[in-house]
C-alpha cells in the first residue's frame, strides 16, 4: 500500500465514520434519556435515504403513507386516553394533537402525491424527505415504547428489535427490494498534494461536524438540552422539578430519528441504500457508541470513527472479513469494558 | 373412563412421548412432519432460552449463531473428513461450549444490557464468517451430508429424524425441570431479583451465569447438529441475526418464564410464519419476507399486554378445564427420614465474635460510615441503632462484604482467632457463617416458602457447580435435595412460617416475609446473625414472638446483630447497644445507659437550646 491509498482508505474511513458518528450520537442520547437502546435507528437512515431516491426519480414516496397510517394511531390512542381519564375532555389539546398527528402527515401526504417535487431544489427534496420521515420517530416513541416507560432496560430492547423487525418488513413493502442511490450533492474535487478529495466527503463530515457542534450547544445552553440532561442522570428526580419524561422522551426520539434519517441522506449518494441496509449501518454505529458505555458522547464519535477507520482499511486487506472484523471489535471493548468497570448496578433488574 | 383420565394425565410425560413417537407412524401427509421437525427444532432452542432469559434474566439475541456452529462442525466433519455424524455432534458441542464460555466470562460481568448486544455482534460477525470461508463452502454453504445412523439404522428421512428430534426435546424439556428445581436451580432463579441476595446466600452468580449461558448455547448446537443431518445442507442463512431474533421472539412468546412455554411459542410462531408465508406475499403482490412486520407488531404488543407469554393463560385455562380429574397438588414433598446437616460449632459465650476496627467508607466527599469501634460477643444481641440516614445499613453492607471499605478492618472470629474479612466478596463472608437479612426484603416472589427458604442453606452442602447441575439434570441429587429442603422446614418450623411452606413468597404478608428472610438466613448455619429491622411492618403480637424467637436463638449461642426504630423492641430485647448519628459513634453500653445518654437524647429528640 502506498501513501496515495492509504490517503483514500483514510479519506473514506473518516466519511463514514463521521456518519457512524452521528448515529452512535443518537443512540447514546436515546439511550441515556429513556434506557432505550434503539435499535431501529438504522431503519431510519434507510427510510430517509430510500424517501429521497423515490422524490428524486419521480415515484411517490410510499413512507408518506406510513407516516399518514402512524399519525392516525396515534391520534386513536391520544382520543382514547383523552375519554378514559376522568377530567373533562381537553380540546385545546386534542386540536393541537390533530394538527400535529393528522393535518402535518396529511399535508406532506398531499405535497408528495400531488406537487412536482421531482423539480424541486436537492434542498427542498431533502427538507421533504426529512419532514416525511423524522415526525415517525416520536411517534413510534408514542405507540411502541410509552406505554412501557417503566419496564426493564431489557424488556425495552425486545420492545426495539420487535419495532426493528416491522419496521424493516414495512421498508420492503415500501421501497420494493430493489436499492436505490441519489444525485450527490457535489461534484467538486479538490487535489491535495497527491490526494483528491470528493466535495460529497467533504459536505458529510462539514455536516456532521455542524451537528455535533449544534447537539453540544443545545445540550449546555439551552433549557430543553439541559432538561433531557436531567432526565437522562436521574429521571425519578427530572419528574419531581417538573421536567416531563414522557416529553423528554419525545423529543429524544426526534432528534434521534432527525439524524437518522439525515444520515441516510447524507450516504445516498455514495453507496446503494437498500430497505435493510440501515440496520448494519447503525449497528456500526452502535459499535462505536458501547466503546463510549453508551454514556460518553465524545468517547462514543470517537470509536464511530474508529470504527469507520477499521472498516475502510480492512476492505482494503481483507474486504470479505470486513464485517467480521467490525463486529468482533466490539468483544475487546466489552472485555475492556468489563475489567476496567469495578461493581455492575446490582439493583438494576 | 375417568380414572383412564386421572391415570393418564398423572403419567402425562409418558402418554406425551408415546403420542410423540406413534405420529410419524400415522399416514399424515409429509408436510406436517416436517412442519413438526421444525417446531422440535426451534423448541430445543427456546428451551435455552428459556433458562437464559426466563429464568435467569439475561437476554441473547445470538443463539442461531450457536445452531450454526453446531451444524457447521457437524457438516464438515462428516462431510469433508468423513467422520461419523456422533463425532460431529461431540465436536460442535465442544466448539460451542468454548465459545461460549469466552463470550460468556467477557458480557457477564457487565450489567445486562451488554450481554444482548454482544451477541448480536458475535451472531452477525459468525454469520459473515459461515458465509466467507472457503472451507465451509462460504454463501453457498456444504452439501452432501450423511444422514445419522442409530445402530445400523439410517435416519434419512423427515419421518425417521422426527423420532429422534422430539426425543431430544422431550428429554431436554425434563432436564430442564428437573434442574429448576434442585440446589443450582434455586441459585439460577435466584439471579433474576438482583444479585446482592444471591451473593448474600453464598451462590456465585457469575458463574451462574455463565454456566446457563453455556447450557443454552450447547442446546443451540444440538439442535443445529440435528439441523444439518436433517437438510443434510447447511447455508449461513438459517443462522442469522434475523434466525437468533426470531428464537427470543419464541421464547418470549410461548412464555420465557416457564419450561413448556418454549414448545408452544416455536408451534405457535412456526405455524404463523407458515400460514403469513403464504398470505401476505398475495396480499402485498409481491414476494418477500413481509411476515416480519406481523411478528414485529405482535411481539410489541405481547410485551405491552401480556409479558408473560401465552403459556401461563393456557395452563391456567386448562388447570380449570381438567380441574376435576387432576391429581390434588400438594406441593413439595419433604423426606421424613433426610439425612439432618451438620451444623457449625459456636464459639464459646462471650468471646468476641465480630471487631469492627475503626471502619471507614466514604462516597466521594460523603462519610458515610466515620471510623466507626465496636465488638460484639458471642452469645449476644447487640443493637445497632440510629435516626435515619445514621449509617447504619451501610455499616451492615460493609460485614457483608456488599461495599468495600475506605479503610479499617471488620474482624469475624474463626479458627479460634479474629480474622480480617474486609474485601472479601459477599458469597466468601456468608460461608465463614454470617447470615443476614435485608431492609428491603429480597424474597423471589414466584418461589414457594419453602424454596426460598431453602436458597438460604445452598451453602450446607458441598459440590462443584457444573457436577452439581449435572446431578441434578440426571435426578442423581435426591439425597443432597432432601436434607436441603427438610432443613428450609425445620428453619421455618422454628419461626413459625412452616404452614405457609408451599405458599407463593410474594402471597405472604410484609411481617411474614421479614420473618421468612429470618428463617432463610438460619439455613445458612451462622454464627452471627445480621438482622435489617425485622421488626419493621410487624403487629404487637409478632413482635412479641419474634423476640422470643431471637431470645431463644441467644440461648442456643446465636450472636445477633440488629438495626431496628422500634425502641420498645430494642430495649428489652438487646444486650448491648451501640449508636450512630452521622456515620460516628455517638454512645454505646448497656440499653439503660444509653438511655440516659445526653448525647443520643439530642441526636433523637433534637438540642434544648
Amino acid at each position: 500500500m502506498d501513501f496515495s491509498i492509504a490517503a483514500i482508505l483514510a479519506q473514506d474511513g473518516i466519511t463514514s465514520g463521521a456518519i457512524y458518528a452521528l448515529l452512535a450520537l443518537a443512540l447514546v442520547l436515546v439511550f441515556s434519556v429513556t434506557r432505550i437502546i434503539f435499535i431501529p435507528q438504522g431503519e431510519f437512515v434507510a427510510f430517509g435515504a430510500l424517501s429521497l431516491a423515490a422524490i428524486q426519480s419521480g415515484k411517490f414516496p410510499h413512507s408518506a403513507s406510513l407516516l399518514l397510517a402512524f399519525g392516525l394511531l396515534c391520534m386513536g390512542k391520544e382520543v382514547v386516553t383523552q375519554l378514559r381519564s376522568k377530567q373533562p375532555l381537553n380540546v385545546k389539546s386534542l386540536a393541537l394533537s390533530a394538527g400535529k398527528l393528522l393535518l402535518f402527515p396529511l399535508a406532506v401526504w398531499i405535497l408528495a402525491r400531488n406537487v412536482a417535487v421531482q423539480e424541486w431544489s436537492l434542498f427542498a427534496q431533502v427538507l421533504l424527505a426529512l419532514a416525511i420521515v423524522v415526525p415517525m420517530g416520536p411517534m413510534i416513541y408514542r405507540l411502541a415504547y410509552q406505554p412501557l416507560a417503566e419496564a426493564s432496560t431489557l424488556v425495552l430492547l425486545i420492545v426495539s428489535v420487535g419495532v426493528h423487525f416491522a419496521l424493516t418488513g414495512m421498508g420492503l413493502v415500501m421501497f420494493g427490494a430493489e436499492g436505490s442511490r441519489t444525485t450527490a450533492f457535489s461534484d467538486a474535487r479538490f487535489e491535495l498534494g497527491a490526494m483528491q478529495i470528493s466535495g460529497q466527503s467533504l459536505v458529510v463530515i462539514a455536516v456532521s461536524a455542524l451537528l455535533i457542534a449544534a447537539l453540544y450547544f443545545y445540550f449546555e445552553r439551552s433549557l430543553s438540552g439541559k432538561a433531557l440532561r436531567a432526565t437522562a442522570v436521574n429521571r425519578l428526580g427530572a419528574q419531581l422539578v417538573g421536567i416531563g419524561t414522557i416529553q423528554a422522551g419525545r423529543l429524544a426520539f426526534t432528534l434521534a430519528a432527525a439524524m437518522g434519517a439525515l444520515c441516510g441522506v447524507l450516504i445516498a449518494p455514495m453507496t446503494t441504500v437498500y430497505y435493510d441496509g440501515g440496520f448494519l449501518i447503525g449497528l456500526k454505529g452502535f459499535v462505536g457508541a458501547i466503546v463510549g458505555g453508551l454514556v460518553s458522547y465524545p468517547v462514543a464519535a470517537a470509536g464511530a470513527l474508529l470504527v469507520g477507520l477499521l472498516e475502510s482499511y480492512s476492505s482494503y486487506w481483507a474486504s470479505a472479513y470486513k464485517e467480521v472484523i467490525v463486529f468482533t471489535l466490539i468483544i475487546p471493548v466489552l472485555l475492556w469494558r468489563s475489567l476496567s468497570s469495578k461493581h455492575t448496578d446490582e439493583d438494576e433488574e | 373412563m375417568k380414572q383412564l383420565l386421572t391415570k393418564g394425565i398423572k403419567h402425562g410425560k409418558w402418554v406425551l412421548l408415546a403420542l410423540v413417537l406413534l405420529f410419524p407412524l400415522v399416514p399424515v401427509p409429509e408436510f406436517w412432519i416436517t412442519l413438526a421437525n421444525y417446531i422440535g427444532l426451534y423448541a430445543i432452542v427456546a428451551l435455552g432460552l428459556v433458562l437464559l432469559t426466563g429464568v435467569g434474566g439475561m437476554t441473547s439475541f445470538g443463539q442461531a449463531a450457536f445452531v450454526g456452529l453446531g451444524a457447521y462442525s457437524t457438516a464438515y466433519l462428516s462431510t469433508a473428513l468423513g467422520y461419523s455424524p456422533w463425532l460431529g455432534l461431540l465436536a460442535g458441542l465442544a466448539l460451542t461450549m468454548a465459545a461460549a464460555l469466552a463470550i460468556g466470562l467477557i458480557t457477564m460481568r457487565l450489567s445486562g444490557h451488554y450481554l444482548p448486544l454482544g451477541t448480536i455482534a458475535w451472531g452477525l460477525s459468525l454469520f459473515f464468517l459461515f458465509g466467507n470461508l472457503e472451507f465451509l463452502g462460504k454463501y453457498d454453504g456444504l452439501n452432501g451430508i450423511p444422514p445419522i445412523d442409530i445402530a445400523g439404522f439410517k435416519l434419512d428421512t423427515g419421518r425417521s429424524m422426527f423420532g429422534l428430534i422430539w426425543v431430544i426435546l422431550l428429554l431436554s424439556i425434563v432436564a430442564m425441570q428437573n434442574l429448576l428445581q434442585s440446589r443450582p436451580g434455586r441459585a439460577i432463579r435466584a439471579l433474576k431479583g438482583g444479585g446482592v441476595m444471591a451473593e448474600a446466600m453464598g451462590v456465585n452468580t457469575a458463574r451462574m451465569k455463565v454456566i446457563i449461558f453455556v447450557i443454552a448455547a450447547m442446546l443451540a448446537s444440538v439442535s443445529g447438529w440435528l439441523y444439518a443431518h436433517m437438510q443434510r445442507a447447511v447455508n449461513p442463512t438459517p443462522f442469522g441475526l434475523n434466525q437468533g431474533i426470531e428464537y427470543l421472539f419464541m421464547a418470549v412468546v410461548g412464555g420465557a418464564g416457564h419450561v413448556w412455554g418454549a414448545l408452544l411459542g416455536s408451534a405457535l410462531l412456526t405455524l404463523l410464519k407458515d400460514k403469513l408465508q403464504s398470505i401476505l406475499p398475495t396480499l402485498l403482490g409481491a414476494n418477500g419476507n413481509f411476515e416480519v412486520i406481523v411478528f414485529g407488531v405482535l411481539l410489541v404488543l405481547l410485551l405491552q399486554r401480556a409479558r408473560d407469554g401465552v403459556w401461563p393463560y393456557l395452563a391456567s385455562f386448562s388447570k380449570r378445564l381438567f380441574a376435576k380429574w387432576l391429581p390434588e397438588d400438594k406441593g413439595i414433598q419433604v423426606a421424613a427420614d433426610a439425612a439432618i446437616l451438620p451444623v457449625r460449632a459456636k464459639p464459646a459465650v462471650d468471646t468476641v465474635i465480630l471487631e469492627i476496627d475503626k471502619a471507614r467508607k466514604q462516597f466521594g466527599g460523603l462519610v458515610a460510615v466515620n471510623d466507626m469501634q465496636f465488638t460484639v460477643s458471642a452469645g449476644q444481641i447487640v443493637g445497632l441503632i440510629g435516626p435515619n440516614g445514621a449509617g447504619k445499613s451501610t455499616m451492615f453492607n460493609l460485614v457483608t462484604g456488599v461495599l468495600p471499605l475506605t479503610s479499617g478492618a471488620v474482624r469475624f472470629y474463626r479458627d479460634g482467632k479474629l480474622q480480617d474479612i474486609a474485601n472479601l466478596p459477599s458469597r466468601e463472608i456468608v460461608k465463614l457463617g454470617i447470615g443476614r437479612s435485608f431492609q428491603h426484603v429480597r424474597l423471589l416472589a414466584s418461589m414457594t416458602v419453602l424454596e426460598n427458604v431453602a436458597i438460604g442453606a445452598h451453602l450446607r452442602t458441598k459440590g462443584g457447580d457444573v457436577m452439581e447441575v449435572i446431578a441434578s439434570i440426571l435426578r442423581r441429587d435426591g439425597k443432597v435435595e432432601n436434607s436441603l429442603l427438610a432443613e428450609a422446614k425445620r428453619q421455618l418450623e422454628r419461626v413459625g412460617l412452616a404452614h405457609l411452606m408451599n405458599e407463593e413468597a410474594g402471597s405472604l404478608a410484609l411481617g411474614q416475609q421479614r420473618i421468612l428472610e429470618i428463617a432463610r438466613a438460619l439455613c445458612c448455619d451462622p454464627s452471627l446473625l445480621l438482622l435489617d429491622e425485622p421488626a419493621a411492618g410487624l403487629r404487637f403480637k409478632e413482635k412479641q414472638e419474634l423476640a422470643g424467637l431471637l431470645r431463644k436463638l441467644r440461648a442456643e449461642g446465636m450472636s445477633i446483630l440488629l438495626v431496628e426504630h422500634d425502641m420498645d423492641f430494642v430495649m428489652n430485647l438487646t444486650d448491648q447497644l451501640v449508636v450512630m448519628e452521622f456515620g460516628t459513634k455517638i454512645a454505646e453500653g448497656l440499653p439503660q445507659e444509653v438511655q440516659q445518654n445526653p448525647a443520643v437524647l439530642e441526636a433523637y429528640l433534637g438540642g434544648i437550646d
